[in-house]
């Protein structure tokens, strides 16, 4: 290793090493060594300032950006957990999980994975905490995902039932178990600013909202993101559309544990088909790519 | 001077950082602004929102890229996906020329989203001069590198901090975006005469420069860009333009952000400065 990377290694995992509750730097290494003279050995003090003093300001800066960062884009997360628990659950997430992008768009990537092998950061309700997590990824995907060219009526004319036509890629499909669609909405709603009172971001009842099984279209329409609500089979069509199954297909794949009668389906598909349309979600075949199914 | 081949020879005049908060008065009141700024990993996105926003803004206005994640100074290689969006980016602003810092800021791929100092050796200068020029090769537009606000300083350190700018841009036969509150900070964080700094930066090669406000503590002074531009600041200015002459010229505000027009009025102070450089010219 050459002298540059080894000090660079040094410096980034003082730095990054987890501030006290007091939001200042540890006094020792998770190795054991004294921090104070490991950063020393390789940052100069002056006057005012000793060295481990000039690294803190580094540091401090490192966790008060991510850590803002993290809150900004999961405003639904914090006001289930409270702001203390969403302050420890954050704390760990990115010790064990610290950028890997260029962006910090792309900071809380690896969340709902990482909470669901942790779920005693969210100990009262981890259910509820972990749909919450999806549907701000999610959101965050549908906020600046790529677009293609909308299939046009014209297109829409041709469709038939070996035609493959697939779902925009801003648009996120989730199977969740909370209403954390309307959740959301009311936290966006809420005064959530620094300083406010964790009683005032976190909406009445919050923590204890009951399970009820939803299927969510996370979109976007003129740059903003908007929740639809799916019906199940509508859910289920549009995962076998991604998944790359051609209309007729995808169709069947939708309605084959349905109870809706046969003889309804052809209207309720058509209905779907009239407002996806509209709203712009389906494009041309070209690349498949599959998303998962919870 | 002010147009050189580090600007692509343009004479962009004085511009501002194009902020969230400005979105709605510059598309609601058109305002006459030499250039904007912007961000560039803001818009190395797929789409969105801010993809449509930049596209209405350079219906209207010329754009320079400032980037704040390359890490010229890192050690590992540079990321080939940042590079792959970046080069997307410039073909869709036709920015001119594009800056980032003359900074570190990851590794082993883990990033810390900040400004990091560089130890101001022989190799480090090698291997960040390396790293600007596979960026340029890659891009095909003109870099220049931006000296940052430090709080620190390395033991390892054989030289001081121009003289690592000069080593680092002669290696690289790179442009500087010269931050002349950036000088300040440093000076007053570290002891030394900011205006030795400006002297020994070879004017030649300034093809940007930044003002902005920082923040005073007890002990240290922070690079805030929340606040006007100070006396100081503004005669370390007029020095830089009295060497490179009338230079494209950027207000930074980011935090605390005021109007539209009170950010626009303050970066429009500094034409007093360039009248000064024009005139000397």
């Amino acid at each position: 290793m050459t002298a540059l990377a080894l000090l660079q290694r040094r410096m980034a995992a003082a730095v990054m090493q987890p501030l006290t509750t007091g939001s200042r730097m540890a006094r020792t290494t998770p190795d054991g060594m004294v921090l104070r003279k490991e950063v020393a050995e390789f940052i100069k003090p002056n006057a005012r300032l000793t060295s481990l003093e000039r690294l803190e300001i580094y540091s401090r800066s490192y966790w008060f950006r991510v850590l803002d960062s993290l809150a900004d884009d999961f405003p639904g997360l914090r006001a289930i957990l409270g702001q203390l628990a969403f302050n420890r659950l954050s704390r760990a997430y990115l010790s064990d999980c610290p950028s890997r992008s260029f962006t910090l768009r792309n900071l809380g990537s690896r969340l709902e994975e990482w909470l669901r092998t942790k779920q005693s950061y969210a100990r009262h309700s981890p259910g509820l905490a972990l749909d919450m997590a999806r549907l701000e990824w999610a959101h965050i995907e549908a906020f600046d995902g790529a677009a293609e060219r909308a299939l046009g009526p014209e297109d829409l004319a041709c469709l038939n039932s070996g035609f493959r036509a697939r779902l925009q890629p801003y648009v996120r499909l989730l199977d969740v178990d909370y209403p954390v669609d309307e959740m959301r909405i009311q936290v966006n709603r809420a005064p959530h600013d620094d300083g406010v009172p964790v009683h005032r971001v976190r909406p009445p009842g919050f923590r204890r909202a009951l399970p009820l099984r939803i299927f969510i279209a996370v979109h976007r329409l003129n740059d903003m993101v908007y929740y639809r609500r799916l019906a199940p089979e509508e859910y289920l069509v549009l995962n076998a559309m991604r998944s790359g199954q051609r209309l007729g297909r995808a169709i069947e794949e939708g309605f084959s544990q349905s109870c809706v009668p046969p003889d309804d389906r052809p209207a309720m598909a058509g209905a779907w088909f009239a407002a996806w349309a509209e709203l712009g979600w389906l494009c041309a075949p070209s690349r498949i790519k599959k998303e998962k199914v919870k | 001077m002010p147009a050189n081949r580090f600007n692509a020879y343009t004479d962009y005049g004085i511009g501002i950082g194009l902020r969230i908060p400005h979105y709605a008065h510059i598309f609601e009141k058109k305002p006459v602004v030499d250039w904007f700024e912007i961000i560039s990993e803001n818009y190395m996105v797929d789409g969105g929102r801010p993809l449509a926003v930049l596209d209405r803004i350079l219906e209207r206005y010329r754009v320079v890229q400032h980037g704040v994640s390359m890490y010229f100074g890192s050690a590992e290689r540079l990321n080939r996906e940042h590079l792959r969006r970046l080069k997307a980016l410039v073909k869709r602003t036709g920015t001119p020329w594009i800056t980032d810092h003359l900074c570190w800021g990851s590794v082993n791929g883990a990033y810390s989203h900040d400004l990091l100092p560089m130890p101001y050796t022989f190799e480090a200068a090698r291997v960040t001069a390396r790293k600007v020029r596979e960026a340029r090769d890659y891009l095909e537009v003109p870099i220049a590198v931006e000296n940052v606000s430090s709080y620190a300083e390395f033991h390892e350190s054989e030289m001081t901090e121009w003289e690592f700018l000069n080593e680092v841009v002669e290696r690289a036969d790179c442009g500087i975006l010269l931050d002349v509150n950036n000088i300040y900070v440093s000076s007053r964080n570290h002891g030394f005469n900011p205006f030795t700094y400006i002297d020994a930066v070879p004017a030649e090669r300034v093809a940007q420069i930044h003002i902005a406000g920082h923040s005073k503590f007890e002990k240290y002074i922070l690079d805030t860009h929340d606040h006007p531009v100070i006396d100081p600041v503004w005669r370390l200015y007029e020095r830089a333009v009295r060497r490179s002459g009338p230079t494209a010229t950027l207000l930074e505000w980011d935090d605390r952000i005021p109007s539209f027009n009170e950010v626009h009025a303050e970066a429009l102070k500094a034409e007093r400065y360039l009248d000064i450089a024009l005139e000397a010219a």
